[in-house]
C-alpha cells in the first residue's frame, strides 16, 4: 500500500502536522476569536504589535486540517507587517501561500482573515492612539 | 472572496514529516470497504476471462453464466433466511437496492396511497429517495429515535396511516452502530398490513438475519461489507410485495432490474455470503472482544470521550464504536490516525462536502460541538489486539496534540467554557460560545 496519498497538498499538510506560531502571547495587545457558522469551527489570533508593526503572532485552532494549516500560514506571513498592511491582508494570500485548498475548505482561509482583523481590531480598541494613525483605513472583519 | 480551482498533487514523498514509513497499518473503516477474501477473488477469476458470457445468450457462453448466478443467489438467500433464491434481485450496491425498494414499491402502490414512513437514521440512499418522492408529491414521515439511536415504536405505530405503502427501518445504523428491535417493528408492520423494507448495508454478513422472523418484505444489502467485492448489490423482495422496476431496459433479474449483470462481482459476492454465514459466529465474538479492549482503552487513557450510540452489549453491532471527543475537530482526529496508518471515518461537518454534521448524529441530539469532534472506528476479522493497543495509545496522543492547538481545550480550563460530557458548573455552552464568536445563533 502506498504511503503517500494525502488529502491536502504537501505544503498544506507541512503546516497541519508543524504549525507555526501555535500557541497564545501573554503579553498579546490584541487577541480575535471568531467562528465559522458554517462548519463550527473557531480561530484564535493573538498579536504583539510595536510600533505599529506586527512583532509577533501565535494562532489556536479548532478545526479541520485546512483550518489549522491556514491559520498557521496566515499568522507565519502577517509576522513583520505594519498594522496598514495588515489590515489590507487577504484570504487569497493565505490560499495562494498554502498552494491551494479544496474549494469546500477556501472558508478556512478566510476564518484566519477574520480572526486577523478581529485581532487588529481589539488591539486598536486597546490602543485608541493606534486608531488614529489608521483611520484613513477602516477595519472591516 | 476568492475561490480557487483546486490541484490535486501526489508527493513523491511525504512532507517535512515522514508520512511514509509507518510503523502499523490497522484498517477501521471496514463499514465502508472490506478486501475480498482470496477464496472468493479465486472464484470469481475464470467469470472475467474463461466464463465470460452474458447471464441473457442463450448458448451455452450464457447457460453456463446463468447457473453461476443462480448458485449465488442460493448463497445470498442463505445469508438471509430466505426460502425462494428467485427472491434475490442483483444490483450494483446498497444505494441502488434502496433506490429501488423505495421508489419501486413507491410506484407500484401509487393508487394505494402516496405516504411512506421512515426512521429518521437512515442511510442516506434512503433518505434522498425519499426526499425525491417528496418532490413528486409523496408525503413522508420521520420517526425519531431516542438518544441511543433505537426507533421509537409508539411513534412509528402512530405515524403508519391507511394510506401508507412501505415501512423502511435499518436493521444497523451505519453510524452509530444501533440495532433496531426489528421483530418488533415486523409485527407492527404485519398487524398494520404494510409492507417492511430492511436496510441490511450494516449488519449482512456480522449480525444474523432472518427475513421470515421479521416479515421483511424487502431486504438488502451488498457484499463489500463482507469481504466480498464491490457491485455486488442484493434486494430481497418476497413475491407478495409489489414493485415496479425504475431502471428500463431488457428483462434481466425478472424484469425488476434491467441492465447485464456483474457477473464476476455477482460470483465472489456468494461466495463471500456463504464464508460470512459460515463465520458469522466467530465474528461476532472476535469483533466483540476488541471493541470491548478498544472502548475500555480510550475511555480509560482519553478524559472528555463518550461513545455515541447503545453501550456494547445486545443493542449495538460488535463491529462499531462511534466516538466524540471533546474540544477537538473530526477531521483533524482522522488526518492524524491516518499519518499514523490508523484509517477510521468522522461524522463531523469539517469532512463533508455540504458542510453538515451527520444526519445520524443530528436525529440522536447530539451537541454540536460533540458532533464536530466525531470519529468513526468499525473493526473487521483481520484486527488484532495489538492492532487496537496501538490504537488506543496512538489515538490518546493525538488528542493531546489537538487538544494543545485548541482555544476550546485551553478555554475550558480556564473555566470560560464547560463541557458537555462532565459538566463542571462552571463557564458556558461550547455551543453557546461557538455562536457568539461566529455571531450566529447556536445550532
Amino acid at each position: 500500500m502506498s504511503d503517500t496519498y494525502t488529502l491536502y497538498n504537501p505544503t498544506v499538510m507541512d503546516h497541519f502536522m508543524n504549525p507555526r506560531n501555535m500557541g497564545d502571547l501573554k503579553d498579546a495587545d490584541g487577541v480575535g476569536e471568531v467562528g465559522a457558522a458554517a462548519c463550527g469551527d473557531i480561530m484564535k489570533i493573538s498579536l504583539r504589535i510595536k510600533d505599529g508593526r506586527i512583532e509577533d503572532a501565535r494562532f489556536k485552532t479548532f478545526g479541520c486540517g485546512s483550518a489549522i494549516a491556514s491559520s498557521s500560514m496566515a499568522t507565519e506571513l502577517i509576522k513583520g507587517r505594519t498594522i496598514e498592511e495588515a489590515l489590507s491582508f487577504s484570504n487569497e494570500e493565505v490560499v495562494d501561500a498554502l498552494g491551494g485548498l479544496p474549494p469546500v475548505k477556501i472558508h478556512c482561509s478566510v476564518l484566519a482573515e477574520e480572526a486577523l482583523k478581529a485581532a487588529l481590531e481589539d488591539y486598536v480598541k486597546r490602543h485608541p492612539e493606534a486608531a488614529k494613525a489608521v483611520a484613513a483605513q477602516p477595519v472591516s472583519a | 472572496m476568492a475561490s480557487r480551482g483546486f490541484s490535486f498533487q501526489m508527493p513523491s514523498v511525504g512532507p517535512s514529516e515522514p508520512i511514509s514509513r509507518v510503523m502499523r497499518h490497522v484498517f477501521l473503516d471496514h463499514q465502508s470497504a472490506t478486501p475480498v477474501l482470496p477464496e472468493v477473488f479465486e472464484a470469481m477469476r475464470p467469470y472475467f476471462t474463461e466464463y465470460f458470457g452474458n447471464a441473457s445468450s442463450l448458448h451455452q457462453h450464457g447457460l453456463r453464466v446463468r447457473d453461476a448466478l443462480a448458485t449465488s443467489r442460493k448463497q445470498m438467500a442463505g445469508l438471509i433466511q430466505a426460502d425462494n433464491p428467485d427472491d434475490i434481485f442483483f444490483t450494483s450496491d446498497g444505494t441502488e437496492s434502496s433506490n429501488l425498494a423505495i421508489k419501486g414499491v413507491a410506484y407500484a402502490n401509487e393508487r394505494k396511497g402516496r405516504h411512506l414512513v421512515v426512521s429518521a437514521t437512515e442511510h442516506p440512499s434512503v433518505m434522498n429517495s425519499v426526499e425525491f418522492l417528496e418532490k413528486q408529491g409523496w408525503t413522508c414521515t420521520r420517526v425519531g429515535v431516542t438518544p441511543a439511536g433505537l426507533i421509537k415504536l409508539d411513534e412509528l405505530e402512530a405515524a403508519i396511516t391507511p394510506q401508507t405503502v412501505l415501512v423502511a427501518v435499518h436493521h444497523v445504523n451505519h453510524d452509530i452502530g444501533a440495532i433496531q428491535p426489528m421483530r418488533e417493528v415486523g409485527r407492527l408492520c404485519a398487524a398494520k398490513g404494510v409492507p417492511l423494507y430492511v436496510d441490511c448495508e450494516a449488519s449482512a454478513g456480522w449480525l444474523p438475519i432472518d427475513v421470515k422472523d421479521w416479515g421483511a418484505a424487502l431486504v438488502s444489502f451488498s457484499a463489500h461489507r463482507f469481504y466480498g467485492p464491490k457491485g455486488a448489490g442484493v434486494l430481497y423482495r418476497n413475491r407478495k410485495a409489489r414493485i415496479v422496476s425504475i431502471l428500463h431496459g431488457g428483462v434481466q433479474e425478472g424484469g425488476r432490474r434491467a441492465g447485464t449483470e456483474n457477473v464476476p462481482a455477482i460470483v465472489g459476492g456468494g461466495v463471500a455470503a456463504a464464508i460470512a454465514a459460515d463465520r458469522l459466529q466467530a465474528r461476532i465474538a472476535h469483533t466483540g472482544v476488541l471493541q470491548k479492549r478498544l472502548w475500555d482503552g480510550l475511555s480509560s487513557r482519553i478524559p472528555y470521550i463518550q461513545l455515541n450510540g447503545p453501550l456494547p452489549g445486545p443493542d449495538r453491532i460488535t463491529t462499531n464504536l462511534n466516538l466524540s471527543t471533546e474540544f477537538i475537530e473530526g477531521e483533524g482526529q482522522l488526518l492524524l490516525c491516518d499519518l499514523n496508518g490508523i484509517a477510521v471515518a468522522s461524522g463531523s461537518s469539517c469532512v463533508s462536502k455540504s458542510l453538515k454534521i451527520s444526519h445520524v448524529l443530528g436525529a440522536i441530539g447530539l451537541d454540536h460541538a460533540l458532533a464536530q469532534g466525531n470519529i468513526i472506528m468499525t473493526l473487521g476479522e483481520a484486527n488484532t489486539v495489538e492492532d487496537v493497543d496501538y490504537v488506543v495509545e496512538t489515538f490518546a496522543t493525538i488528542v493531546k496534540k489537538l487538544r494543545g492547538m485548541s482555544p476550546m481545550w485551553d478555554e475550558f480550563e480556564r473555566g470560560v467554557i464547560d463541557s458537555v460530557i462532565a459538566p463542571t458548573g462552571r463557564g458556558k455552552s461550547f455551543s453557546a460560545h461557538a455562536a457568539e464568536v461566529s455571531g450566529k445563533p447556536a445550532h
